[in-house]
């Protein structure tokens, strides 16, 4: 994990994500999903990128059954861009220019 | 007249990175492009157990991992997340081989002395209603990723290579039932996978058969197949669709740059040299006679060795 990226549970879900102001990038994940682990690193660049402009948290599935069952992830990666508590963007599987079409996907909304 | 790079390599899968240490150690200022992550379609590999030198098997995420780390290891510049866009032979037309200038998905330009094309291949998608709406709501590409999702649940899987029949046995751990659906009477992968698969109980293989239909609201609720020789057709109850279907080679940044055939692959001779000069291709993207992890690697070897005497001439 980075420190321009923290984890994101169940728990504090309303008050990381829902209640922000800002865009917040969620990167659902687990441990035995290899090209998961390997998006990990592009995921740390973006969040380097838009530190301070938009929030970015992994969110690990097997420890957080509610977000993962309450927004249908049924494969992963998936990306999630939230934006005033509404789910603005999606995307599953690893995006072709992954650095550039994530940074694509934020700037929309900021 | 001075280049960013004296290769630059497009493509970060095991072809790619291969050929990068050996570039690097020739001492050439060395650029891989990765726009998706290191290691290309071998991260979807739970685990690979033919790669010789590793007995007890490696995950597609530990392979790549040391594909990335031994190519950084002598200098490369391994850019992640950025892909080419465009390349441009400058000199057009000299004898000798000009120089390139690669357009990336950032916006910016590098210019090089030789290039590396090692896009590889991408999954072929199956071109039946729902199979785009629903991938990532229980259609997919990728076991390792997905299967944890689909316990004790029926799942299918559709392809008969190699693919189908080694995600298909990893896919018994889950679900409670493989459906595996193929067009063909028989599978066409390595032997031993072949015997693995046919005898877990959980398995059942469904020959002679197409996928007609993916249907669901928001996930996949079925999938209806039609029998092949009969005609007939029937609705299958699976929660999940795997498709392994083969392979379809990256080769839209090539198009009009060098020779394809009519697959889409790059031609090449035995030292990875396409008909422009300066410019190899190496791995799934090419025409090959044979795709396993070893030949690729190999193939990335070869190119970097023939960009390394090309370079000497120039």
């Amino acid at each position: 994990m980075s420190e321009f990226v923290a984890e994101v549970n169940d728990a504090d879900w309303q008050q990381q994500v829902l209640s922000a102001t800002e865009p917040v990038l969620v990167d659902f994940w687990a441990a035995w999903c290899g090209p998961c682990r390997n998006l990990a690193p592009t995921v740390d660049a973006v969040a380097e990128k838009f530190q301070g402009r938009a929030k970015v948290f992994k969110l690990n599935v097997d420890n957080n059954q509610d977000s993962t069952v309450k927004y249908g992830i049924r494969g992963i990666p998936t990306l999630l861009l939230f934006k005033g508590g509404q789910e603005v963007e999606r995307f599953v599987g690893i995006p072709p220019n992954a650095l550039d079409s994530i940074s694509e996907m934020i700037e929309k909304h900021l | 007249m001075s280049t960013d790079f004296d290769v630059v390599i497009i493509g970060g899968g095991p072809t790619g990175l291969a050929a990068a240490v050996y570039t690097g150690r020739a001492l050439l200022r060395t650029l891989v492009l990765e726009k998706a992550v290191p290691g290309g379609q071998i991260v979807y590999s739970a685990a690979i157990d033919n790669y010789p030198g590793f007995p007890d098997g490696i995950s597609g995420y530990d392979f790549s991992q040391a594909f990335l780390k031994h190519a950084q290891r002598f200098g490369a510049q391994v850019r992640v997340g950025t892909g080419a866009m465009s390349i441009v032979r400058e000199d057009e037309g000299r004898e000798s081989g000009g120089n390139f200038r690669i357009g990336l998905s950032d916006g910016t330009f590098v210019t090089t002395r030789s290039v590396i094309l090692a896009m590889g291949r991408s999954p072929r998608k199956l071109d039946v209603p729902g199979y785009e709406k629903l991938f990532g709501s229980g259609v997919s590409v990728c076991a390792t990723c997905d299967g944890a999702f689909f316990r004790n649940v029926p799942v299918a899987v559709v392809g008969g290579g190699n693919s189908a029949v080694e995600e298909g046995s990893f896919l018994t751990r889950f679900a409670s039932e493989v459906k595996s659906i193929h067009r063909r009477d028989h599978f066409t992968a390595q032997k031993i996978l072949i015997e693995e698969y046919l005898h877990n109980p959980k398995v059942k293989p469904i020959w002679n058969t197409a996928v007609e239909e993916i249907y669901g609201e928001r996930e996949v609720e079925g999938m209806r197949i039609r029998n092949l020789l009969t005609g007939a057709t029937e609705d299958l109850d699976v929660k999940a669709v795997f498709v392994f279907i083969g392979w379809l080679p990256n080769s839209d940044l090539c198009q009009g740059l060098v020779d394809l055939d009519d697959q889409g692959r790059v031609k090449v001779n035995e030292l990875m040299e396409t008909n422009v000069p300066g410019l190899y291709a190496a791995g799934d993207l090419c025409v090959r006679p044979i795709y396993q992890l070893a030949n690729v690697v190999a193939d990335g070897v070869q190119a970097a060795v023939s960009v390394e005497k090309y370079l000497e001439k120039r």
